[in-house]
């Protein structure tokens, strides 16, 4: 539930899904994230595709690592068990509860700090893994917690809010994912919920590592231009009290496939985001990563489910486990008791 | 040198010396790569096999192929085989550590060597007997094929060496057949090589003085190390994830855990009731296993120094967090990748208080193989009892070198304690469920697990949080939770397990050592009765540490406190934690790579004990740890 931009009171009947459930019964805490934030979007994004799946909401398991973006599994779903871990660590969380029990769904949140920076090379490992659960990237390219610093996805010359450029070249997490071979590759904009939900749902569906990466405005430390995926935010005729944060509305979009879509930021830059044409193939990974690459040079972010590879065989498949959750097992399946041990150490004589 | 003769007996000494029976060491020297380990071991295991008390010590070097290595082997009829760095034969097969090897063969002892080549006239000694025996050129005329011929010259100098001490061959031979049971066509060329070493040697040489009898062993045992004992624990204990990064010396715990799921937890479709992950790194591998607890399974990694490093920053999330989690760290020498191949307990205080802000974990130290097995079962019901992470501290020594340990035996009535969870039952009878509540006052406030139900749902965090688990800023909410981790583990220190605590009548001082060090320590101790001077022996098993472990300290006039580290590890937790007075605290610190041996701990406890013996040469380290050490204790 994001705080400030949404109304507080349900006026209208509340709809029910399969479950009999209403949205509320997918819905967090109450968000403490800035008003605008594309992260509070994605938030209502991932609740409204729990929804829409009819998920029950006390088998969702919720991991991030630490970041504004990050914070968010506390505002979708409490009545599923959340895990806040140490920064870009989540996927081994997530790979080691998965591992536990294969029977609950898992959705991981993290952001582009937390999993382009320091947790980059636990998020390659969680993709070869192949670890069955939905894993959203919020992409704002800056560190929004640590107050704007920029991140592994800022661009070449993009510049901070204190006036730096940045000259690291950034890190695109879907040609990544492509590279390392994830079975599940899309990218959506936080403001284009016609788009963004059913990515969500298709990833909450899909059996394997779902990487979603979500570009997701920061309203209020990205403040640079002449990037092809960043916010800038330009106070040019607004005096600012050290510390305050202006509100600002959540920018939202509807465009065709196919189509490039004009979004104009916070600040007044353009972003053009590709829908990928109704005819395009998703299970070709080559073609995937050659048409994103493409289209990169060209200056658009191709938006849409990218790549999929449905028998990829999870980690659980991979590894062989049985099917009841390795937590479940009992004391007498697991220890071989008195005659197993005499035998073994007959062994050692 | 080595002219026509096969041995080169030097003028001294003139006499045979009377039999030594069933007490002596003797050393291996190899290159690594060249399959002279399987060798050793069927060594070691015939003297085990005879009933006699024998102790094998793998010195290998961290490389794959071509360099020195050797295996010290110690028999003690009276059960003191700890590592001794007397040795009275030198089995020299390494031409490259001639020098070196012959030179550390005791006056009067014996060098067996390969007179395929002769010796060179600067590496004769007067004070040693040279059995040379032709053993590559032997299996030169026996066997074909390079790589046959090397492998084979080892079991040649078995053969020779069984000749020499007396080693039963039947022994012998059984074991032959039981370890090439599966390749038939290996047990004729390997009976054959033995045979080779064994018939040379007896036709031209005969019985040493120093050799071997058949004992009625005092018990059941068996030959293991402590990694097969700790991964054994894995599965009794109920483990079913497991994640690891290889590391010298935690590897072969998971080599043997792996092995063990493969027999005892396969289903007949090949499906399987564990998963083993090998992640990217340590810190992955924390990670893991911090998942899987959270998640309600038990769950283990296996690392050394290097990895604790890495691991410490899940150790502290899981520790604030409240996250059943057991580690293995087993030790090897740093600092950093120092010697990976060498053994040290140089992780104590990192292990301790591993990780930033507040910490203490709880920590349990096996002594020998056996123990290794015991404790880690105990170590994840300590964990899931007390939500917390548990390390078990090991060290080289014990994991990786084969110990006569007493024979594991299961308690059929054993169920795992899975600490304070709730289920849809308990959570029905509640009004609202609190995560970090106490309601008893033990300092455990009981968890529910993911998947339970809207009831028992609530957020894990390493960030602050308060007894609802909810995040927190708040002075009150903030420091209720972390007072209560204190109170939660002085609920631990009174459950963990005690130290082994041995007395003697009259004694003078009392001797503190922990994990592998027992073995030399009780030597020494039975060496300075001898001289008498009775010293009590106290072995630390846990921390944080038990009132018995304080009591022990105030009680002895004189305490030494034995470690396997430059600094005194061991030594500065014990005056961190306990009330007494330092002044009366001796450190006795062995680091050089090897194990510990009775020797090193006399060395410094003789000038205490015996401070006006002028025979006494001064100890050439103080009694004092180094400034580093007082610097971390007074902090
Ligand atoms: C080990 C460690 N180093 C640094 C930090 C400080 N820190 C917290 S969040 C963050 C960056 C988060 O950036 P991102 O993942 O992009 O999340 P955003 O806030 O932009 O959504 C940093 C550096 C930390 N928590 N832990
Ligand atoms: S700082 Fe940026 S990322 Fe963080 S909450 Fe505010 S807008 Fe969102
Ligand atoms: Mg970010």
């Amino acid at each position: 539930m994001s705080s400030i931009t949404k109304p507080l009171i349900v006026t209208r009947k509340l709809e029910r899904n399969a479950l009999g459930l209403t949205r509320l019964d997918y819905e967090g805490e109450m968000s403490t994230l800035c008003a605008g934030c594309g992260h509070d979007a994605i938030t209502a994004g991932i609740v409204q595709a729990f929804f829409d799946l009819a998920l029950p909401p006390h088998r969702a398991v919720k991991l991030s690592g630490i970041g504004c973006s990050s914070k968010t599994t506390a505002y979708l779903v409490s009545q599923g068990h959340g895990l806040n871990a140490v920064h870009g660590r989540m996927p081994a969380v997530a790979s080691g509860a998965n591992a536990a029990n294969r029977s609950l769904t898992y959705v991981g949140i993290s952001g582009d700090g937390d999993s382009l920076s320091i947790g980059l090379g636990q998020l390659c490992h969680a993709i070869r893994r192949n670890v069955n659960m939905l894993y959203v990237l919020e992409n704002n390219g800056v560190y929004g917690l640590t107050k704007g610093q920029f991140s592994a996805s800022t661009d070449v010359g993009s510049k901070s809010k204190r006036g730096a450029s940045n000259q690291e070249g950034p890190i695109d997490p879907v040609l990544l994912a492509l590279s390392l071979g994830a079975t599940f590759v899309a990218r959506g904009f936080s403001g284009d919920k016609e788009q963004l939900v059913p990515l969500l749902m298709a990833g909450l569906q899909h059996q394997g590592f779902a990487f979603v990466d979500v570009l997701s405005p920061c309203v209020t430390f990205n403040d640079h231009e002449g990037s092809t995926k960043s916010y800038t935010f330009i106070r040019k005729s607004r005096q600012e009290a050290a510390g305050f944060v202006p509100y600002q509305a959540e920018i939202a979009t509807q465009y065709g496939a196919g189509s490039v879509q004009p979004i104009t930021m916070h600040d007044g830059t353009v972003l053009y985001l590709r829908k990928i044409d109704e005819d395009y193939d998703p299970t070709d990974r080559a073609g995937a990563f050659s048409y994103v690459s493409e289209r990169q040079a060209k200056g658009e972010i191709v938006t849409g489910l990218l790549h999929i590879k449905q028998d990829g065989g999870d980690m659980h498949d991979r590894e062989r486990t049985v099917a009841t959750p390795l937590r479940d097992l009992s004391f007498d399946e697991l220890c071989p008791g008195t005659a197993g041990l005499d035998r073994l150490m007959d062994e050692y004589l | 040198m080595s002219g026509n003769g096969r041995t080169e007996r030097s003028e001294a000494p003139e006499e045979e010396p009377p039999a030594r029976v069933n007490d002596f060491a003797f050393k291996v020297a190899t290159a690594n790569g060249t399959g002279s380990a399987s060798a050793n071991g069927l060594i070691l295991k015939a003297i085990y096999r005879m009933g006699i008390p024998v102790s094998g010590k793998n010195v290998f070097p961290s490389n794959i192929q071509g360099l020195p290595t050797w295996y010290e082997i110690r028999v003690n009829k009276n059960g003191h085989v700890a590592r001794t760095p007397r040795f009275d034969l030198i089995v020299a097969m390494n031409p490259s550590t001639y020098a070196q090897d012959i030179s550390e063969v005791v006056s009067g002892g014996w060098i067996l060597y390969d007179d395929s080549w002769p010796l060179a006239k600067s590496l004769i000694r007067q004070d040693v007997t040279y059995i040379g025996a032709p053993l590559a050129r032997m299996c030169v005329e026996k066997f074909a094929g390079a790589r046959e011929r090397i492998l084979m010259k080892n079991i040649a100098y078995a053969g020779a060496l069984a000749a020499l001490i007396g080693m039963d061959v039947d022994i012998m031979q059984q074991l032959l057949e039981e370890t090439f049971a599966r390749k038939k066509a290996l047990l004729g060329s390997n009976h054959t090589a033995f045979t080779v070493g064994y018939d040379y040697v007896r036709e031209n040489f005969g019985l040493l003085p120093v050799r071997l009898e058949a004992m009625e062993p005092d018990g059941e045992y068996v030959m293991m190390d402590g990694n097969t004992a700790a991964a054994l624990g894995c599965i009794y204990a109920g483990a079913t994830v497991a994640a690891w990064y290889p590391i010298t010396p935690a590897t072969s715990l998971m080599d043997n855990f792996r092995e063990l799921c493969k027999r005892f937890r396969t289903e007949p479709d090949g499906s399987r009731r564990y998963s083993i992950l090998q992640a990217e790194d340590e810190l992955a591998a924390a990670g893991i296993v911090v998942g899987a607890g959270w998640m309600g399974a038990r769950a283990f990694t296996p690392t050394s120094g290097p990895g604790l490093d890495l691991v410490s920053e899940f150790v502290g999330f899981a520790y604030y967090a409240e996250i059943p989690c057991v580690f293995f760290d087993i030790q090897r020498a740093g600092p950093s990748t120092g010697m990976p191949t060498r053994t040290q307990q140089g992780d104590l205080l990192s292990v301790a208080y591993a990780s930033h802000g507040d910490t203490k974990h709880i920590a349990l130290f096996p002594g020998s193989p056996e123990e290794c097995f015991y404790l880690s079962v105990q170590a994840f019901d300590l964990a899931e009892r007390f939500q917390t992470p548990v390390f078990v501290v090991s060290d080289l020594d014990i994991a990786m070198n084969d110990w006569r340990t007493p024979r594991l035996h299961w308690d059929e009535s054993y169920r795992w304690d899975r600490g304070k969870v709730f289920g849809e039952e308990e959570l029905a009878q509640l009004k609202t469920f609190s995560r970090y509540l106490d309601v008893d006052g033990d300092g455990v406030a009981a968890r529910t697990v993911p998947g339970v139900g809207a009831e028992g749902a609530y957020f894990t965090r390493g960030s602050g949080h308060d007894r609802h688990g909810r995040y927190t800023e708040t002075e009150e909410g903030y420091q209720e939770v972390i007072d209560r981790l204190l109170v939660k583990l002085e609920t631990a220190r009174r459950v963990l397990p005690a130290p082994v605590i041995e007395q003697h009548e009259g004694a003078v001082a009392g001797l503190v050592c922990l994990g592998s060090s027992d073995a030399a320590c009780s030597e020494a101790i039975a060496a300075l009765a001898e001289r008498g001077h009775q010293v009590n022996k106290m072995r630390v098993r846990a921390f944080p540490f038990s009132n018995d472990v304080g009591a022990f300290l105030r009680r002895h006039a004189i305490v030494f406190v034995v470690d396997q580290n430059r600094d005194g590890q061991l030594r500065t937790l014990l005056l961190s934690e306990v009330h007494t007075d330092r002044t009366k605290v001796h450190s006795i610190r062995h680091y050089s790579g090897t194990p510990l041996s009775a020797d090193h701990v006399l060395e410094d406890v003789l000038p205490v004990l015996e401070p006006h013996d002028a025979r006494r040469r001064p100890p050439h380290r103080s009694t004092e740890p180094p400034l580093e050490a007082l610097r971390i204790m007074s902090r």
